[in-house]
């Protein structure tokens, strides 16, 4: 497939049914340690940003990821819209103004996402949080798109399974001390269901 | 599940309407995006007062909307935190030119997208002041978690500061009040029972019918320790003991006592608990000066109870004395 503002806009749409399909498992994983809203909230922001997507596709695949951004932002709330916002807005200025992605432009994007949700959310490897999925993402590289992405979600789900052991030191979980441990982290999770359905779109 | 909706995915908007309807002439509602303000907002060259979080814990935060209290809420989806655009939009509905506090319960999504909202209300000119509260004793080691929550204080902060505001009081002091009342207020709670959160259906959580969860935020995320159920007495005793272990109550210190219902528990329940902490207190020889019972901060039909103390001086029992006319709050107006 070409990488170019329909091919984002595409794979967006398939991340879309991905997280619809996961629904009720993020809110059980998210019923067990959080409050289990996690689930609902991605669904709900996502179902907004494909109502955007059939009114118009942005002509960059820049623009589609700042579409998904302002939209997650604006329509999710909680910890997980502003933390997915802030990657998609990211990667969006990384990718600059160019038709066409290239697996140099996927792995500095990705880079990019990862560090804003590090900053927004102060959150560091091992502390249970979306950050053990996506830091060991951020370091993928490849010779194709495609291959980059497979990397990123290879990574992002060993990591996610990682947050199992781990008790929880941000977000609503870390109230729970040590009754957090032997839990999926729910946000790590949704981040390798979203890193595998793009790699899936490739 | 059982509950009187129509459709879990409309049940905030579906609330709003009834509530709009409830409270002419007191509030102006709007719905996309949901925002409670007061009917006659902008209140000109007077502080706005402006908070918001998850729906659920009603009367919080629209029921104390109005003279006296907030110029504007912003309720989010069923305990998830407004949006940005959310919080935005109110700040414009309500800003009398004399700036904006905005009350924020620590919880990681609130402060997240109140943080980004306050960075678009700045961009806009508006002098906008943010104070974070975070009163429950349960968590304890603050340093390895998202912090301390922000519960049963929060009611009682809104009331100081949205008094001092209404005096003519500028932004520096009631940013100040708010801190001050921040620093000197403390919360804990129980749950005898999980709170179901319409879109998911079930129990947030599972307690047999002899087990209390001890230390319980308001969103049915379980707390400290989940101990055998105890009588009331022993209810009170844990805590009482974790809020005055924290902040020293000294003997003679006088306090605001607010026995607080999750929703579920009836006030027969919470009339009785009030009195065995006025009891316990007077044992300590702290001074109860003022009280709150009621549900004022809830956890949707969760049974269980919170209880806050906040220490008075003249200042701060002023202004809680200071006429309120909101949904959920009135008196001397």
């Amino acid at each position: 497939m070409g990488c170019d503002a329909g091919a984002v806009a595409a794979a967006i749409r398939e991340a879309a049914a991905v997280i619809t399909e996961h629904r009720d498992e993020l809110v059980r994983l998210d019923q067990a340690i959080g409050d289990g809203d996690h689930g609902e909230n991605l669904k709900r922001g996502f179902g907004f940003v494909v109502a955007r997507l059939d009114e118009s596709t942005p002509d960059t695949p820049a623009a589609v990821l700042k579409l998904v951004a302002t939209t997650l932002i604006s329509k999710v709330g909680g910890a997980a819209g502003p933390l997915y916002g802030t990657a998609f807005l990211r990667a969006a200025t990384a990718l600059g103004d160019g038709p066409e992605l290239t697996p140099e432009l996927i792995s500095t994007a990705l880079r990019a996402a990862v560090d804003g949700v590090v900053a927004r959310g102060k959150a560091e490897v091992g502390d249970k949080t979306m950050v053990d999925a996506l830091v060991p993402a951020a370091k993928a590289q490849g010779s194709t798109v495609g291959e980059v992405l497979r990397a990123a979600a290879d990574a992002a789900e060993a990591g996610a399974e990682s947050t199992v052991p781990l008790v929880a030191r941000k977000g609503r979980a870390s109230y729970l001390g040590e009754r957090s441990a032997g839990h999926l982290d729910p946000g790590a999770r949704s981040s390798a269901l979203l890193l595998r359905s793009f790699a899936d779109s490739t | 599940m059982k509950k009187i909706i129509n459709d879990p995915t409309t049940i905030v908007a579906d609330a709003l309407r009834g509530m709009a309807l409830a409270h002419p002439g007191l509030l102006r509602i709007t719905e996309d995006p949901a925002v409670v303000a007061r009917a006659d907002a902008p209140v000109r060259g007077k502080v706005a007062i402006v908070s918001g979080g998850g729906s659920g814990h009603e009367p919080l935060h629209g029921g104390f909307v109005g003279p006296g209290m907030l110029d504007a809420a912003c309720p989010g989806a069923v305990f998830t935190s407004p949006t940005p655009d959310q919080v935005q939009a109110a700040v414009t509905q309500v800003d009398g030119g004399a700036g904006v506090l905005l009350v924020v319960k620590n919880y990681t999504g609130d402060v997240l997208n109140f943080e980004t909202a306050a960075e678009l209300v700045a961009a806009d000119g508006i002098d906008v002041r943010t104070v974070v509260i975070d009163d429950d004793v349960a968590v304890r080691d603050s340093t390895w978690t998202a912090g301390r929550r922000g519960v049963g204080g929060t009611v009682l902060l809104e009331k100081i500061v949205g008094a001092a505001a209404e005096s003519g009081a500028d932004l520096d002091t009631c940013e100040r009040l708010a801190r001050a009342v921040v620093g000197n207020v403390r919360s804990m709670g129980i749950a005898l029972t999980a709170p179901t959160v319409p879109h998911v259906g079930e129990p947030s959580f599972t307690l047999a019918e002899d087990e209390m969860e001890v230390g319980i935020g308001i969103h049915g995320e379980p707390g400290r320790s989940r101990e055998p159920l105890a009588d009331a007495d022993a209810i009170v005793a844990a805590l009482l003991d974790p809020i005055l272990d924290d902040l020293p109550f000294a003997e003679k210190s006088r306090v605001l006592l607010f026995t607080n219902s999750m929703g579920g528990t009836p006030l027969l329940e919470l009339y009785l608990a009030h009195g065995i902490a006025e009891r316990m207190l007077a044992e300590r020889g702290i001074t109860v000066e003022r009280r709150l019972v009621g549900p004022f901060i809830t956890s949707l039909e969760m049974q269980g109870m919170s209880l806050t103390l906040l220490r008075l001086d003249d200042e701060l029992t002023a202004l809680w004395d200071a006429p309120v006319r909101t949904a959920a709050l009135r008196w001397g107006a």
